[in-house]
């Protein structure tokens, strides 16, 4: 991965943490190497100088104050003026007015912005954030947005991970997709999307005549194929489209009434098991 | 040893429910200090009983456990340790700025604790309150030192050290000869008694091992047991699970 924003997309339990772990220096590949600028991060606490870690877990030490644990990571960092970073990336993530609250008493969304200025009080040229946006409202995730394209703009590598599309759509140059522990396909958003929606479409449907209503839409052509052998109707359409429009006017025609019609695989694991499967 | 580790460290151990707990079993000792000097009228044997088995037996190991928690176990427990892990630090720097605030608060705790308990429950010129002093601060390295890295090497850190404190040292202890040749806590007598010299036979003060094998068996076990947590900071690895 090179400077600009990267997205690494994946359903729960994809592998999305351990990937980052291990970039992370936190974990070992048990085969291959984990590198920055071609040293391996593992056992390689200098590494830390360059890299900015958001981990995923809320836990933090929450008897200070959000300005007392800031200052202390850039004096971990052993930064020469750990006051001034300290005050300048807490500035960024606007988190000034409740610097002098305790963490304890954080809202989610106010932990993650303390999780960024730790991440940033070093000024590092590599970012990884675990699913960053997690427990932010609207305003406070396009600021976070914005905030990762401009450090991107800079020349910094940025890599975060989430579960929705749209989360990564919106800011990815690239993006990478990972399911059960695969790699399951990389490119820009557009070609990402281009993969999940050809794929097809599954509905049930269960009507007044099955049959009937399985000859009109075979007829009409807005399906890949129709399985009446189960119970219900199962029916298979790329173009889910035109089908979805389809459907409600070859049932009037026929006088057949729709009793049920169900998407099925809608969720994000199916589409990604898709790609992964293609 | 890093400052702002030590600081970051004591300000957890402290500033959570735990110090609470902190406070409760050294004042219990005092209490049973002060039964004790009113039960037996302040005789040494009586409050050197006391010592040996409650303050040394079960105040101090279960106050470095507690201690070990708060400055590590927790920590890496819920993994907000990886903010003190992804800096530019070497990790015997860390641990031993951990060591260092964990020591303090046993001393603290439980060491001191220990001298007034003796104290309180009768003495003879502060002898028997130095004797176990010495003692009990050269236990409490040994035991801070197993417990910091049994928190750091297991998950499961405090059975293995309640087990430990309660089961090997205390009732094991009390009836199997061999496994007493094995515990901190009769290496640590063992300097207690050759410092009250004739008195620590009356005074109930003995030791399974002699003094140079007490104090060898402590560094030993310190010093690896130091070495085994640096080595296994070093390798720490987190990752959440989704």
């Amino acid at each position: 991965m090179g400077p600009g924003v990267t997205g690494l997309l994946g359903p729960n339990g994809a592998g999305k943490s351990t990937l980052i772990s291990m970039m992370g220096g936190f974990l070992p590949p048990s085969s291959g190497t984990v590198t920055l600028d071609g040293v391996p991060v593992w056992r390689n606490t200098e590494a830390y100088r360059s890299i900015g870690l958001v981990p995923e877990t809320e836990a933090m030490y929450d008897m200070v104050t959000g300005w007392e644990f800031v200052l202390a990571n850039a004096k971990l960092h052993g930064l020469s003026k750990p006051d001034d970073a300290a005050r300048a990336a807490i500035e960024q993530v606007d988190m000034a007015d409740a610097q002098d609250r305790d963490i304890s008493g954080y809202s989610k969304g106010m932990k993650q912005r303390i999780k960024m200025a730790t991440a940033l009080v070093h000024d590092p040229t590599v970012l990884l954030l675990d699913e960053p946006f997690n427990g932010m409202d609207p305003r406070q995730r396009l600021h976070l947005m914005e905030l990762l394209q401009s450090l991107a703009a800079q020349g910094r590598t940025v890599l975060f991970s989430s579960h929705i599309l749209e989360e990564v759509e919106e800011i990815a140059g690239t993006i990478e997709v990972v399911v059960a522990g695969r790699h399951a396909a990389s490119g820009d958003f557009r070609h990402i999307r281009k993969l999940m929606t050809e794929r097809p479409h599954q509905y049930t449907i269960r009507s007044s005549d099955d049959r009937a209503l399985a000859a009109a839409i075979i007829a009409d052509g807005s399906a890949d194929s129709v399985d009446v052998s189960s119970g219900a109707l199962a029916v298979q359409a790329s173009d889910f489209g035109r089908f979805v429009h389809a459907l409600p006017r070859l049932a009037r025609d026929r006088e057949v009434r729709l009793l049920e019609v169900t998407p099925a695989d809608e969720s994000l694991e199916s589409v990604f098991a898709y790609l992964v499967a293609r | 040893m890093n400052g702002t580790v030590m600081q970051l460290t004591a300000r957890g151990l402290l500033g959570r429910r735990r110090a609470a707990l902190l406070v409760i079993l050294p004042l219990l000792s005092l209490g049973l200090a002060g039964l004790t000097r009113w039960a037996s009228h302040a005789d040494v044997h009586a409050s050197s009983v006391l010592a040996n088995s409650f303050a040394m037996g079960t105040l101090l190991p279960l106050m470095s456990l507690l201690v070990s928690t708060g400055v590590i176990g927790a920590e890496i427990d819920d993994g907000s340790i990886v903010y003190m892990l992804a800096k530019p630090l070497k990790r015997r720097v860390i641990l031993f700025s951990k060591l260092i605030v964990a020591l303090a608060a046993v001393l603290v705790f439980a060491v001191i604790p220990t001298m007034l308990t003796v104290l309180i429950a009768g003495d003879e010129g502060g002898r028997l309150m130095v004797a176990y002093g010495v003692s009990a601060a050269l236990a409490a390295v040994a035991y801070t030192a197993i417990f910091v890295t049994l928190g750091v090497v297991t998950r499961n850190a405090v059975v293995f050290g309640l087990l430990y404190a309660l089961l090997w040292e205390t009732v094991l202890g009390g009836y199997v000869p061999g496994i007493r040749a094995v515990s901190a806590r009769q290496w640590a007598l063992s300097v207690g008694e050759r410092m009250l010299g004739t008195d620590a036979g009356p005074w109930a003060v003995t030791s399974e091992v002699g003094m140079a094998t007490g104090l060898i068996m402590l560094t030993l076990v310190t010093v690896g047991a130091v070495y085994l947590g640096v080595r296994k900071l070093q390798t720490l690895t987190l990752s959440s699970v989704e």
